[in-house]
């Protein structure tokens, strides 16, 4: 072998043998499962929050919005009352106060719930900046929420001492726990108690609930109240949980990937959890995966790289959408005869 | 039911009558204002934002620091529209030339074609962009080699970390911000050989500008392969950068405006772009008569590009450093020392 191609050879497996040596690595493997954690939260917050609605059978493409909103509130209320769990309740205020816009218009008032949705979103998009500028005298950004007011990680005692799962399931906030019980609390709720099964019965059969005696259109406001709860959670998640901060726009289209997820996870609380961790984890995958080597394939081009999330919501949608199961009576407004 | 809704919607129809009116009463102030100034010689400059806004704390901030100062020492007329998004940038521009505005600065490379849309209708009205060319005769392009400054803050980078492994986060992955990337990888190995450079980048959308979430996420995954130093030229996704290198007590780098106060201690420098002086220097000239078209270069040499240094990093580097990093300076204006320009490579290759 001459010793231009020995040097490429060389250069191949080195970058080969990285390749192989990453994916063994157990530090990647930490770092990649606690990312998938912690970026899921907001988009499990937010799926949770749509579930709520749309079970009861109100469409809300809002989601974005009131996460938004959440986010703003809840950095403001963080930096005004210097205290995380003030501002974790300003945001779940502010983003409810909104959601009963959107449940006054869709169930009061009969409206188109996705031009209801849609608007609520361009509404919170031009809201959040003008308020900024009126509270802060910016429209950019807050000012930065310091580490003496800003939440604590969490070090669940057992847990941490166990090597691999304690690295990937403790130091985290508690938010990020907080989604989970929500989720297992949410499928119980559905599941078994009288309450969920009416929940559902107005989503499928508005008019055989109220012959039982359940009032439709109060429970479809309180659900979508429900839905601005959540988000107003993925919006302090955002904001003040995981960044130290609100800035413009920077929920960056999550509000739309939760609701995807909630369809992927045909409108059901536990594999809609699924899917937010799905898409979560190609999200953290494709963060690592930019510049590094696979084996086999060498390095992928980071274009390629980026577009994983969007290939994957498009693979999930057209493969599972199929026999997706939507509640019967979504987006039809309720009118009592 | 049906008569509350029908109460509901003509109090809309209430409301939108006197909005009619209001906003009659506000284009007769407007006309009869606009007649006033025609009268006086006040020379009006409109700036469009990109979808960032004017207080990103970074690039949009920087050229209303410009405007602003241009208000207050010149005298100038100045209004400003922060599109709400991307079909907006044409109607915002039209907005300005069309109403007889006599300087129209654009800011960012998204807003290269509403500029040269109506530049076009425009010939009389003057306007700049930043970031990008428009080839007519009454746009100036405002360009900055910001290979240049990268260049320096990847030496400093280089010579601070300890790990010998630093960072570059990107926003969008478009050509302006591999010109960055390019340089600081190139400056850090200038600085050390040996030096590994992990490169990210938020996305493929201008969101990726605004993403503070994924900016730590990026930034924390970068410090889990040993990165210790890491330049954010990212907008607003860079705070979540600088988050995560306050969290582990590291070193960020930040971009266009002064980012040093961010975090206090934890941000080695900014590479900074004097967006803020090219405006300025702009109005100037155009109101004194002397605007020219074509393409304008700020570079380390007139100071339109430069690394920050003030009482937030002064204890962070050290005069060796800064002897060096002058020397390279110098040897980068004489062209001793070529940078490589993403801009010239892509167009090679």
């Amino acid at each position: 072998m001459d010793e231009k191609n020995s040097k490429k050879y060389e250069a191949f497996y080195s970058a080969e043998g990285k390749g192989i040596m990453l994916w063994l690595d157990l530090a990647f493997w930490v770092s990649l499962l606690s990312s998938t954690l912690r970026l899921s939260t907001p988009l499990t917050f937010a799926a949770l929050g749509g579930f709520f609605s749309e079970r009861s059978g109100v469409v809300n493409i809002a989601l974005e919005g009131l996460m938004l909103i959440g986010a703003f509130a809840a950095a403001w209320g963080n930096l005004y009352f210097q205290s995380s769990v003030a501002g974790v309740l300003c945001g779940i205020l502010a983003a409810m106060l909104v959601a009963s816009l959107h449940a006054v218009a869709c169930v009061k008032f009969k409206a188109d719930q996705i031009v209801s949705g849609m608007a609520i979103n361009i509404f919170a998009f031009g809201l959040a900046p003008m308020l900024s500028k009126a509270l802060f005298g910016t429209r950019g950004s807050s000012p930065q929420i310091l580490s003496e007011i800003h939440m604590q990680t969490w070090n669940i005692p057992l847990l941490e001492k166990i090597p691999f799962f304690g690295d990937v399931l403790s130091h985290h906030i508690p938010l990020v726990y907080l989604a989970i019980v929500f989720v297992f609390m949410t499928h119980l709720w559905s599941k078994k108690s009288a309450l969920g099964l009416h929940h559902r019965a107005v989503g499928d059969h508005p008019e055989a609930a109220d012959s039982l005696g359940i009032k439709v259109n109060r429970f479809r406001i309180v659900s979508v109240l429900c839905s601005g709860v959540l988000c107003g959670l993925a919006g302090a998640f955002l904001s003040i949980g995981h960044g130290s901060g609100f800035a413009r726009n920077m929920t960056s289209g999550r509000g739309y990937i939760a609701l995807t997820a909630m369809i992927f996870g045909k409108w059901k609380p536990i594999p809609t959890f699924f899917a937010c961790l799905l898409f979560g984890f190609t999200d953290a995958l494709q963060i690592r995966m930019q510049g590094t080597p696979l084996p086999g394939l060498g390095e992928i081009p980071p274009q390629f790289v980026q577009l994983l999330p969007y290939v994957v919501t498009m693979v999930v949608l057209a493969g599972f959408i199929g026999s997706s199961q939507a509640p019967k009576a979504l987006g039809i407004p309720y009118i009592k005869e | 039911m049906l008569k509350s809704l029908h109460l509901f919607l003509s109090l809309c129809m209430l409301g939108l009558l006197a909005c009619e009116k209001k906003q009659s009463e506000i284009e007769n102030k407007e006309k009869s204002s606009q007649a006033q100034q025609s009268e006086s010689t006040t020379f009006k400059v409109g700036l469009v934002f990109d979808k960032a806004g004017a207080d990103d704390k970074s690039f949009n901030e920087s050229a209303s620091r410009g405007a602003k100062q241009a208000q207050e020492e010149l005298g100038i007329e100045l209004k400003t529209i922060e599109p709400p998004d991307d079909s907006a940038y044409e109607l915002s521009n039209e907005r300005f030339a069309s109403r007889g505005y006599d300087l129209v600065i654009s800011v960012g490379f998204i807003q290269e074609e509403a500029v040269q849309k109506v530049a076009a209708r425009h010939p009389e009205t003057k306007f700049a962009i930043i970031d990008t060319t428009v080839n007519l005769p009454n746009v100036a392009s405002l360009m900055f080699e910001e290979h240049q400054g990268s260049f320096l803050v990847g030496m400093i980078a280089a010579m601070k970390s300890k790990t010998a492994t630093v960072g570059f986060v990107g926003g969008m992955d478009i050509p302006l911000i591999r010109r960055f990337a390019i340089a600081y990888e190139a400056g850090a190995k200038h600085a050390n050989p040996d030096v590994k450079v992990l490169t990210n980048y938020a996305g493929v959308t201008i969101e990726a500008f605004s993403d503070p979430t994924k900016g730590k996420e990026l930034a924390s995954s970068q410090i889990a392969q040993g990165a210790d130093v890491i330049f954010a030229a990212a907008g607003s996704t860079g705070l979540g950068v600088f988050d995560a290198v306050a969290e582990k007590n590291i070193f960020g780098i930040g971009v266009d405006s002064n980012q040093n106060w961010i975090k206090p201690g934890n941000i080695l420098t900014s590479m900074l772009k004097r967006v803020d002086v090219a405006v300025y220097e702009t109005i100037k000239e155009a109101m004194n008569g002397n605007f020219e078209g074509g393409v304008k270069r700020f570079s380390l040499e007139d100071k339109g590009i430069d690394y920050a240094i003030d009482q937030y990093n002064k204890d962070l580097i050290n005069q060796e450093t800064i002897d060096q990093l002058e020397k390279t300076k110098k040897q980068i204006i004489s062209g001793e020392l070529k940078v490589p320009d993403y801009y010239v490579i892509s167009k090679n290759s």
